[in-house]
């Protein structure tokens, strides 16, 4: 399926979703109470398949913590990107898709350990590069007088 | 998962842990594996990463783009210049560049001496771990004629930083065609001996035929890419599914196979030098005419938004997302490596076997502990 | 290059000058030949440079004519430790461990600029060790983003001819003095 044609796949999914042509991919903007069952679908039904998790990124967006997660299907070879957000900063909390693709498991111990956002059901959430002591760097209010130079 | 082992322990006598720390001659790099044993096998793994991890998606925030390209170099440094690669051509599709051919050829060129060179290191090592340590000595004593080719042309040896936005650093050197075909004669003799060192060995089929099985569905839920996934079955290069730089002029097959144990994925990596050599050969004589690299502005910003473009390094598939808010230093960038990805299915796979076959299924994998933790 | 005409290396020629003790007896002699000719490193690789130094231990540039032969795997079997590779606050205290298990005497290379000051990644990274200086005593310095296996072994070279000049005497003091610290 092309583009287009993803696009209106998914709002027969669910009609209330946000979805927008970007350069490469569809990208579908989704709340984070339906991640989930968003992602199971696309998983499971028929006319899309997508069975392959290739990237898994969490980004700070200002006043919002958001993750990205880049999927294909390795039947028709099509691409969807979903992207949530939450704008809770203190206990950021989503949805672990770790029993869907089982490579969703390091990924989001990685996104924990840098973000700080936690994934419910995950099988075993740890920090992975850091211990418990540090902050959460990847995020932009990071401060770290020693090591890093703010212009 | 401390609880649980600790609750085995206390069930069975015969059960522990032991540590094979980051200081350990075959983890290849600071990977830390706490594995425990019943007796001599193994049933649980459990890596520990972290000691390598330099914070380099952090400091991709407050530098410029072709700055970038210094530190992907050192990520995963055996296949460097493809790295290198990969960050370029996602800068050159957001500003939609048009690229000369003479410098895809060019890129393709080093991509496919870098996928060579980065094979005979595994293979060295590859040998080394399972005890002979010839392979060690003529695996590395032939590396060095790729990295002289490096040298001359690049100025680097192993850390080449040699392609840039818009193109490469310099021109090829008067003598690199002559070099690369020299060499690709003299290793199309001498990679059959190398194999027959290790592939005509009944000791070392006995260590690698049935161990570490990966399922192809298993191959596709934990994202696994690169020879290691294709020996399952799974066709995943990059080269072929979504031709970059001179790729889509070529002729090459994609190395498959199905049993998806350690020794066909050494098979798999043996077979891509070969179809490297390949490729190198079909472009070699017709470099063509032009620039070597497109007049860009000295400070790049890139228009906002997401761009994502995908490699095959000689690991798997290399991804690399920015997003850019318009400035000259990216929002944030994300590097989708193959390690990290490759790593997270050692547990999988070794359940079950002995402890001198995880050693084996490891240098398998080749997993490069950088590119793990970045 | 003969010995003799190696007139431009400045430590070496302090190092004489004060008197610190160039061939006071021949046990002193002795000692040192056996030690200065079989150094055995420790096999600790982190990154990049790693590979440079397997290159050095290659066929091409092969260190085992040096006396460097036998890579030791256990620290307690080790005289040198060449750092090769970036040191990261969650790596620095297996370092310092690992140190503090080789016994006397020892030595310590930092190959890289990684080892030396953090290198590439000193500015704006939040994990980096920048310089293996802040946890173990450095007695030389290769740099180099990675140094060639030239340039390592012209510093193994130079740890040799350290070890020349020393006695038992002025090992002791020099560890003294970092123990006090």
């Amino acid at each position: 399926m092309d583009k287009i044609q993803l696009g209106e796949f998914i709002k027969t999914l669910d009609k209330d979703l946000e979805i927008k042509e970007g350069k490469q991919f569809t990208e579908v903007m989704v709340p984070p109470a339906k991640l989930y069952s968003l992602a199971r679908q696309l998983r499971e039904r028929e006319e899309s398949q997508f069975d392959f998790l290739f990237c898994l990124s969490g980004v700070d967006y200002g006043p919002d913590l958001g993750v990205v997660y880049h999927i294909r299907s390795t039947r028709f070879d099509h691409v969807i990107v979903l992207k949530t957000r939450t704008s809770d900063r203190e206990h950021p909390q989503l949805d672990s898709v770790s029993d869907i693709w089982r490579t969703a498991d390091f990924h989001e111990r990685e996104v924990y350990d840098l973000l700080g956002i936690k994934f419910a059901n995950h099988p075993d959430l740890r920090r992975l590069f850091l211990d418990n002591s540090w902050g959460f760097p990847l995020r932009k209010d990071y401060v770290d007088d020693i090591n890093i130079v703010t212009k | 998962m401390e609880k649980n082992i600790l609750k085995v322990i206390s069930d069975e006598q015969q059960e522990y842990v032991i540590n094979m720390g980051p200081q350990h001659p075959s983890t290849h790099g600071v990977l830390r594996l706490v594995v425990s044993l019943k007796g001599e096998t193994v049933k649980s793994v459990e890596p520990h990463i972290g000691y390598i991890h330099r914070g380099i998606e952090k400091m991709c925030e407050s530098i410029t783009y072709q700055q970038i390209i210094h530190l992907t170099d050192r990520m995963d440094y055996l296949s460097a210049h493809i790295n290198n690669e990969a960050v370029c051509l996602t800068v050159e599709k957001a500003l939609e560049i048009e690229i000369p051919d003479r410098i895809k050829v060019i890129r393709t060129i080093m991509s496919e001496l870098t996928r060579i060179q980065s094979h005979q290191l595994w293979w060295a090592s590859f040998g080394m771990d399972l005890g002979g340590l010839t392979c060690f000595f003529y695996g590395l004593r032939d590396r060095e004629k790729i990295l002289d080719i490096f040298e001359e042309t690049c100025g680097g040896r192993m850390l080449v930083s040699y392609n840039c936005p818009g193109g490469v650093m310099y021109d090829i050197h008067p003598n690199f065609q002559k070099r690369v075909k020299e060499f690709i004669k003299y290793f199309r003799k001498i990679l059959p001996e190398y194999d027959q060192l290790l592939s005509g060995n009944v000791i070392f089929h006995e260590r690698s035929k049935g161990i570490g099985r990966l399922k192809l569905e298993d191959a596709i839920s934990y994202g696994i890419t690169g020879p290691s996934a294709r020996a399952s079955g799974f066709s995943c290069d990059v080269r072929k599914h979504e031709p970059y730089s001179a790729y889509d002029k070529v002729n090459f097959k994609e190395i498959l196979f199905t049993d998806g144990d350690t020794y066909h994925r050494y098979v798999a990596r043996i077979d891509e030098m070969w179809e490297s050599m390949n490729i190198i050969e079909q472009l070699i004589d017709n470099i063509p005419e032009g620039p070597y690299a497109v007049k860009m502005k000295p400070v790049i910003k890139l228009p906002e938004g997401e761009y994502y473009q995908r490699v095959e390094s000689a690991r798997g598939e290399l991804g690399v997302y920015i997003i850019s808010d318009g400035n000259k230093n990216p929002y944030r960038v994300k590097f989708r490596t193959p390690s990290f990805v490759n790593l997270s299915v050692l547990n999988e796979i070794a359940k079950g076997f002995k402890i001198a076959d995880l050693v084996a299924i490891g240098a398998s994998l080749d997993l490069v502990i950088p590119d793990i933790d970045r | 290059m003969k010995y003799e005409e190696f007139g431009d290396n400045e430590s070496l020629e302090l190092l004489k000058e004060s008197g610190s003790n160039v061939l006071l007896t021949t046990i002193d002699d002795v000692i040192n030949w056996g030690r200065k000719n079989s150094l055995w490193p420790l096999t600790f690789a982190t990154s990049c440079c790693g590979i440079e130094m397997m290159a050095t231990g290659a066929p091409r540039h092969d260190f085992a004519r040096f006396g460097m032969e036998v890579y030791r795997a256990s620290p307690r079997q080790a005289d040198v430790i060449v750092v090769a590779g970036t040191i990261v606050n969650k790596m620095a205290p297996v370092l310092k461990r690992l140190y503090d298990q080789m016994s006397e005497p020892k030595y310590v290379v930092a190959m890289g600029a990684c080892a030396i000051s953090g290198g590439p990644f000193f500015l704006n990274s939040y994990s980096v060790v920048k310089g293996v200086e802040h946890v173990i005593p450095v007695d030389v310095y290769v740099p180099g983003c990675p140094p060639r296996p030239e340039a390592l072994l012209y510093g193994m070279l130079q740890l040799q001819r350290m070890i020349e000049t020393q006695t038992i005497k002025s090992r002791k003091k020099r560890n003294e003095s970092h123990d006090s610290e």
